[in-house]
């Protein structure tokens, strides 16, 4: 073609006139999941058991006098079982976000949307409540059919035990969130006396609500439209990334044969083109059609076509876990597995380890004690009566202990200079206190102008000590 | 009251906010009636890069829901609420009068922690260690700005922890201070006093009065000249508590020592301010705050 290779032209195919006209609007069609069970069903159900004894079991978990794992915002201590953390420890919260984030990257790098399919919340409690709408309604056709049925007594009867079911949990679940900011015993008590305070009973259904919303209705929806993480999830994937996908090479052309018969020899591929893929998806794709921002990556068509091919004897993995690379060049699994420790994988684990060793030694050697020194201004420097000058600064001693401490103060920086009047500071158990500080020096000493001073604070039995840096001016 | 010099702002941003509101409606309108034709593989039609296409899935009803129900809550919100303009919305929302509810709210919940401190007598609270810890905390956010962190003051500010009072000392004369405030005025009296030379001679008088430094015969020239000032410092110069005029014969000098800066005083006067706390602190708090300024001075 005597074309400039440089330059491409892309045909623009017209949409054709005879395609039926339709709105821009629809409503969304429900999707029935059907029942599975394989390896990637029991993986899922595993992590459902884990997060959820984790979240609904940490608020029971007592400490002490106090329970283990308590954000008290009205007082402003964070309680993770030994530690008391001050809102001045949010750099902990945000060490744990970055981790968080860096952790997302690696496994999604090696193996996609593993969050999506097992630990996110809409997965979890999306499969927790289609458990309670199995056990009801019964299995796929049984609750199509019940949705198709006319009104009667069995119809309202099923589905008010259904949503009264679900609405338990979800009031269970905006319970259990209130519990990690009030104590849950407490809470538990003041309710059955009715004594909970408005907002938190305001949050209870709140959250409740949410639970039953998204977890009972919604599903699939805030997946495919309110979910930012499934629209830049792709972006992370390369082509050594472990996705959910069919081997069309293996598969096509479908089609339904008789089970002794052999495919090759009737020209088809592995694929019989039963459905059971689309009809297991709980966000309703057809994952022949390739990789789909839809996908969850939940693994249930793998295990359903896993069954399929059991049944007629072929082997396994025409819907599998694989790369695209191992698809393109036609990899064995050994040529796949070793892709998965390439550079960028290997760069994400080397950061993310050195981040979270670094976040353990730093909470390892927190000081438990901090201080904030403020100069008074509204008195520059004052000329005592003992023949001194003097500036005075607010302490305010922020205990992260649960026990009362006693601590001195020291300051060193100027000639002669010295903390007047101040024996121990007494502060009590995670207790934040403001404590009025005195330093002296002798007149004469030293020049006019600013200068710089270091307070030393000390726990009397030695165990923090820190330093705090200040100022101290001398008037001309 | 309105910012706008003239009306036609008012209903200029009335009319845009209205008018955007209804163009969001109109435009859910138009398009839900819209149809288009559906193509066979669900896309737009359009092909790049040789296999990339765009799907043309419809957007959720509930998402129109939503869209709808944004609209409604809109006109409902400025029905109540200030926003069209420079109406004020039923519910006669400002944001100073949020403020006041709270702060009227926050009041009343403190009112039973104070109620146990309302009846005693200041003396009383000075040795309730909790009440101090209260009075310390009202004392740090509102008196230390000026008297200091340790309540020793500074220049222009009393020390309150010494037992020299302009006003008084008594738990009495303390809550006056602090419910009403001070208007300390000394006015230039360099015209009754005479010429500057006579000036110097009573800043010299008024410094021998404390046993302070001075020029002897300055002060002796000065003391005939000083009935100008007895008139508010007392003939003895010991200062009078009812007019906050200060005791000269004391060695405390709130606005500085020294020849000049009595002259300077002499010369220009002094206004010296305390600001009255009855409408930033409730009686209750007042209460407590005399007692812990009294006990400064009273340990």
């Amino acid at each position: 073609m005597s074309e400039d290779p440089l330059r491409k032209t892309i045909p623009i195919q017209p949409v054709t006139a005879d395609g039926e006209m339709v709105s821009l609007y629809a409503a969304s069609k429900k999707i029935y999941p059907r029942t599975v069970q394989g390896l990637f069903a029991r993986w899922r159900w595993g992590f459902v058991f884990l997060t959820q004894l984790v979240f609904y079991g940490l608020p029971w978990i007592e400490w002490g006098q106090r329970q283990a794992v308590l954000f008290d915002l009205g007082a402003r201590r964070f309680y993770v079982f030994g530690l008391v953390l001050y809102p001045q420890d949010f750099i902990y919260l945000t060490g744990l976000l970055v981790i968080s984030a860096l952790a997302l990257f690696l496994f999604t790098a090696v193996a996609g949307r593993l969050w999506c399919g097992y630990a996110c919340p809409q997965t979890v409690y999306s499969e927790v409540f289609m458990w309670i709408e199995r056990k009801v309604e019964g299995d796929r056709s049984a609750r199509m059919r019940l949705d198709e049925a006319d009104f009667s007594l069995e119809k309202l009867v099923k589905k008010w035990y259904k949503h009264i079911l679900w609405i338990g949990l979800s009031i269970w679940t905006g319970f259990t969130f209130v519990g990690y900011f009030t104590p849950i015993r407490d809470l538990g008590l003041a309710f059955f006396t009715t004594q909970m305070g408005s907002w938190e009973v305001f949050w209870v259904f709140f959250y409740g609500f949410a639970t039953y919303g998204n977890a009972g209705f919604m599903r699939e929806q805030v997946c495919m439209y309110m979910c930012p993480y499934a629209r830049f999830q792709s972006a992370m994937f390369d082509h050594d990334t472990l996705i959910v996908t069919y081997d069309p090479q293996r598969g096509e052309p479908r089609g339904a044969r008789a089970r002794k018969a052999d495919p090759k020899a009737m020209g088809l591929g592995d694929c019989v083109d039963c459905t059971l893929c689309v009809q297991v998806c709980p966000t309703g794709i057809d994952i022949r059609n390739g990789l789909q921002y839809e996908c969850i990556g939940c693994g249930a068509c793998i295990d359903v076509c896993d069954t399929v091919m059991d049944k007629l004897g072929y082997a396994r993995g025409l819907v599998k876990y694989t790369t695209q690379n191992a698809i393109d060049h036609q990899w064995t699994s050994q040529q796949t597995w070793r892709r998965v420790l390439r550079p960028r994988v290997l760069i994400y684990s080397a950061i993310l380890l050195s981040l979270c060793v670094g976040l353990l030694v730093s909470l390892g050697l927190r000081q438990t004690l901090k201080v904030d020194v403020i100069r008074d201004r509204a008195s520059l420097a004052r000329i005592t009566e003992y023949g001194t000058i003097e500036n005075i600064y607010r302490f305010q001693f922020m205990n992260a202990t649960e026990e009362i401490q006693r601590y001195r103060v020291r300051v060193s920086g100027l000639e002669g200079i010295e903390v007047r009047d101040l024996p121990e500071v007494e502060v009590g158990p995670a207790e934040s206190r403001g404590v009025v500080v005195h330093a002296d020096i002798p007149y004469g000493s030293a020049s006019a102008g600013s200068h710089k001073i270091l307070f030393a604070i000390e726990s009397i039995d030695g165990r923090s000590s820190i330093q705090e840096k200040s100022v101290f001016l001398v008037p001309r | 009251m309105s910012d706008f010099i003239h009306n036609f702002w008012s209903v200029y941003i009335t009319a845009i906010t209205l008018g955007g509101i209804f163009a969001c409606a109109l435009l859910l309108w138009a398009t839900s009636r819209k149809k288009v034709a559906a193509s066979a593989d669900n896309t737009t039609g359009h092909v790049w890069d040789e296999d990339l296409r765009e799907m043309n899935n419809p957007l959720p009803l509930w998402w129109v829901g939503l869209f709808i129900l944004t609209i409604l809550f809109s006109f409902a919100y400025f029905y109540f609420y200030p926003g069209l303009g420079t109406a004020a919305g039923s519910y006669g929302w400002t944001s100073s009068g949020q403020y006041q509810q709270e702060v009227a709210k926050a009041n009343e919940a403190l009112k039973p922690l104070y109620a146990k401190y309302d009846g005693r007598p200041p003396e009383d609270l000075a040795k309730d260690p909790k009440a101090m810890a209260i009075g310390e905390r009202l004392f740090m956010n509102h008196c230390a700005q000026c008297h200091g962190s340790d309540a020793r003051g500074s220049k222009g500010f009393p020390n309150l922890t010494d037992a020299d009072w302009l006003y008084g000392g008594t738990p009495d004369k303390i809550k006056e201070t602090l419910t009403q405030g001070r208007m300390g005025v000394m006015p230039p009296m360099a015209a009754a006093v005479g010429t500057p030379d006579d000036v110097k001679n009573v800043a010299h008088y008024v410094l021998s009065l404390s046993g302070s430094p001075h020029d002897s015969l300055r002060a002796s020239l000065g003391k005939s000249k000083f009935g100008a000032c007895a008139a508010c410092h007392g003939n003895d110069g010991k200062g009078n508590q009812a007019m906050g005029a200060p005791n000269l014969t004391d060695k405390i000098w709130l606005h500085g020592w020294g020849e000049e800066t009595i002259v300077s005083m002499v010369n220009n006067g002094k206004t010296n301010q305390m600001p009255a706390q009855k409408d930033r602190l409730t009686e209750s708090q007042i209460h407590v705050l005399t007692g812990y300024v009294w006990s400064l001075s009273n340990r």
